[in-house]
């Protein structure tokens, strides 16, 4: 049971990491990026392919699966995504499946379509008992470094100059603009550093969520969940949306594996029917 | 549509002038017909593809009436596809073999759950809406992945055996009859389409497409236009279901599956949407792509569909169809200002309360 729950906690932060900066995208420049996934695979490949072919040790390419997908992330921001920002929503979704077909079958070709596997290093094996519950070790050292995450990040967000521009942008992007505050630079980094976060989460979650050429196509619901779910007006909210969410799918394919993902989905479409802009959205 | 506002007559006949001069049939499109009919005799080799292509048509032009008609921006079409696939294959293996009948079973069934969605879709903006028809569609995989005593699961839905067409025609293993029957279907249904859409009633969607707030403004009841619409797309998208089903006799999970509901939307803007053509033109370009892409690299097309989309929107798409609508205007001789008139292309942002 508690064990459950632990597991649910260490999935609800992976989400995170990898959703928040979607969240960011949306909420600022309400921009439909179904492509985020591919970024999180991004990062999944660059460790895999740092750890099995150069012998890197796995914590050393969680540095590299978080700067490479950002660079990749803040390229594509400033040649392609910037000039989609003022198209319709039907406009980027094409634009952003497009990406995802592309990243899907340029990674089969370059990698082969099987699961890529990640050999942990062995203080990073195994359970322990804590108080009487099993816990892994692999996802205390996930739900570790995703708890330094989104402190950092709230406390960046909340502390910082940059976090109040960045805030203010996402309230009101034109305001802010007459303010003086250079929004779109504010955006591409905020894009980078999202991409970025994505590609760790992609590298931290390939031994739990699995990675092949896919991946983007079959987390980018939960991704999306995550965000309209929680809201885009804070980070808190996708952050209670991702645990909620991570919980009740862990539990759910324990406790009710006949059903599997249905109920999620449902709660889901009731959630957005009574609360279109998310659980926790504050009134616009 | 307002009887009672009385308008002036002379308004009145104008307006009327104007939808009957947008209802006339124009020679082209009487060639495209006929050049479809014509198939039929002059292609026997190339059915089954045909087949798929009068298919994904159909299935194209459902997203057309919501999407290109009434701006609802739908990620989960496949929903409605899939289950009029699987209501007409499983009436086909329980109830009677004969095709029509399963068909209409198919468009009713879907229509059905398209009427109760619909009431999801009329809530919020376009990201919600993506993801409750993504959500729907996503709810109603898992259960026919989790319902295999009745779908089959993920082996699929076989031993479908259908009885020949009006009691006549048996299908054959070439499509001919398929192909036939499929090419009958969409036309009889592009026909209604065409009607609804140059009515008062798809007059008053567009205006909803272009700025509901206005359109509320002028008492148009703008839900339950959207509902009305989007039950009639439900029903088209379940008839295109049906017919595959039928057609193949096998349906698999791959008919809910997300990838459909991309493939109909990529077909629909290649084509252009907003004209009802663009779903039939897309789904010939589309398919012959499909098969040249997968015939080049078997394993990779979906690389050159995605780069397709991709330089389709960073070219403008609007701009293309715009561009290709005036060779057409010019072609068949009608006043560009006229159609400009009515063909308001840009899209109303958002209403922010």
């Amino acid at each position: 049971m508690l064990t459950i729950l632990f597991d649910g906690i260490a999935y609800g932060m992976l989400l995170f990491v990898l959703a928040c900066g979607l969240a960011v995208t949306l909420g600022l420049m309400n921009f439909v990026n179904l492509a985020h996934g591919a970024f999180a695979m991004a990062g999944g490949y660059v460790t895999a392919v740092l750890m099995n072919r150069f012998g890197v040790p796995f914590l050393a390419t969680l540095p590299l699966a978080f700067i490479i997908p950002a660079i990749i992330g803040l390229v594509l921001e400033r040649t392609l995504y910037v000039r989609l920002y003022a198209q319709s929503h039907l406009d980027q979704v094409l634009f952003s499946i497009g990406l995802v077909f592309m990243a899907v079958a340029a990674v089969d070709y370059a990698m082969g379509s099987q699961q890529q596997l990640i050999q942990l290093p062995s203080w990073l094996q195994g359970r322990v008992e804590v108080l009487g519950i099993q816990v892994g070790l692999y996802r205390s050292f996930i739900i570790a470094v995703c708890s330094v995450l989104v402190v950092a990040l709230q406390l960046i967000l909340t502390q910082t100059r940059f976090g109040s521009r960045l805030r203010a942008a996402v309230d009101d992007p034109r305001v802010a603009r007459g303010l003086g505050i250079n929004v779109s630079a504010i955006f591409a980094v905020t894009f980078a550093v999202g991409s970025g976060l994505a590609g760790l989460g992609g590298a931290l979650g390939a031994e739990i969520l699995g990675l092949d050429p896919t991946f983007p196509l079959k987390f980018m619901i939960y991704f999306l969940i995550v965000v309209t779910v929680g809201g885009t007006t804070s980070i808190t909210g996708p952050f209670v949306a991702s645990l909620l969410l991570g919980i009740a799918d862990v539990a759910g394919k324990y406790y009710l594996p006949g059903v599997g993902a249905f109920i999620i989905y449902t709660l889901m479409i009731l959630v957005l029917v009574f609360r279109p802009q998310g659980l926790f959205a504050r009134g616009r | 549509m307002m009887a009672n506002a009385s308008p002036s007559s002379l308004t009145v006949e104008k307006a009327a002038a104007l939808l009957g001069r947008r209802a006339r049939w124009r020679w082209a499109e009487v060639l495209f017909w006929v050049v479809a009919a014509a198939t039929l005799f002059l292609w026997p080799e190339r059915h089954l593809i045909l087949n798929e292509i009068a298919i994904i048509g159909l299935f194209a032009v459902s997203l057309d009436l919501i999407l290109g008609y009434a701006g609802i921006v739908s990620l989960g079409h496949a929903a409605f596809f899939g289950l009029g696939a699987y209501v007409a294959g499983l009436f086909a293996k329980h109830v009677t073999g004969d095709p029509l009948v399963g068909l209409a079973a198919a468009g009713l069934v879907a229509g059905i759950l398209g009427f109760a969605t619909s009431f999801l879709v009329l809530r919020g903006a376009d990201l919600t809406r993506l993801m409750v028809t993504l959500g729907v569609a996503l709810v109603l995989g898992e259960l026919a992945n989790q319902m295999s005593w009745l779908t089959g699961g993920a082996d699929g839905l076989q031993g479908i055996m259908m009885g020949p067409v009006l009691g006549l025609f048996e299908f054959d293993i070439f499509g001919t009859v398929a192909y036939a029957y499929s090419l009958s279907v969409l036309f009889g249904l592009f026909v209604v389409a065409r009607m609804i859409v140059n009515s008062p009633f798809g007059l008053s969607l567009r205006s909803i497409r272009d700025n509901p707030l206005r359109a509320r403004g002028i008492g148009i009841p703008v839900n339950r236009r959207l509902v009305a619409i989007y039950t009639v797309a439900a029903v088209y998208a379940g008839i295109a279901g049906g017919l595959l089903a039928q057609t193949t006799q096998f349906v698999s999970l791959d008919v809910l599956a997300f990838h459909r509901s991309a493939d109909v939307m990529l077909v629909l803007v290649i084509g252009g949407v907003g004209y009802l053509y663009g779903g039939l033109v897309g789904a010939v370009i589309f398919k012959v792509l499909q098969d040249v892409l997968s015939a080049m690299t078997p394993q990779y097309w979906q690389f050159w569909i995605g780069l397709i989309l991709v330089l389709l929107v960073l070219a403008g798409r609007e701009r293309m169809t715009d561009r290709i609508l005036g060779l057409w205007r010019r072609l068949t001789g009608r006043s560009a200002k006229a159609v400009d008139a009515t063909r308001a292309s840009t899209p109303v942002p958002e209403v922010q309360p």
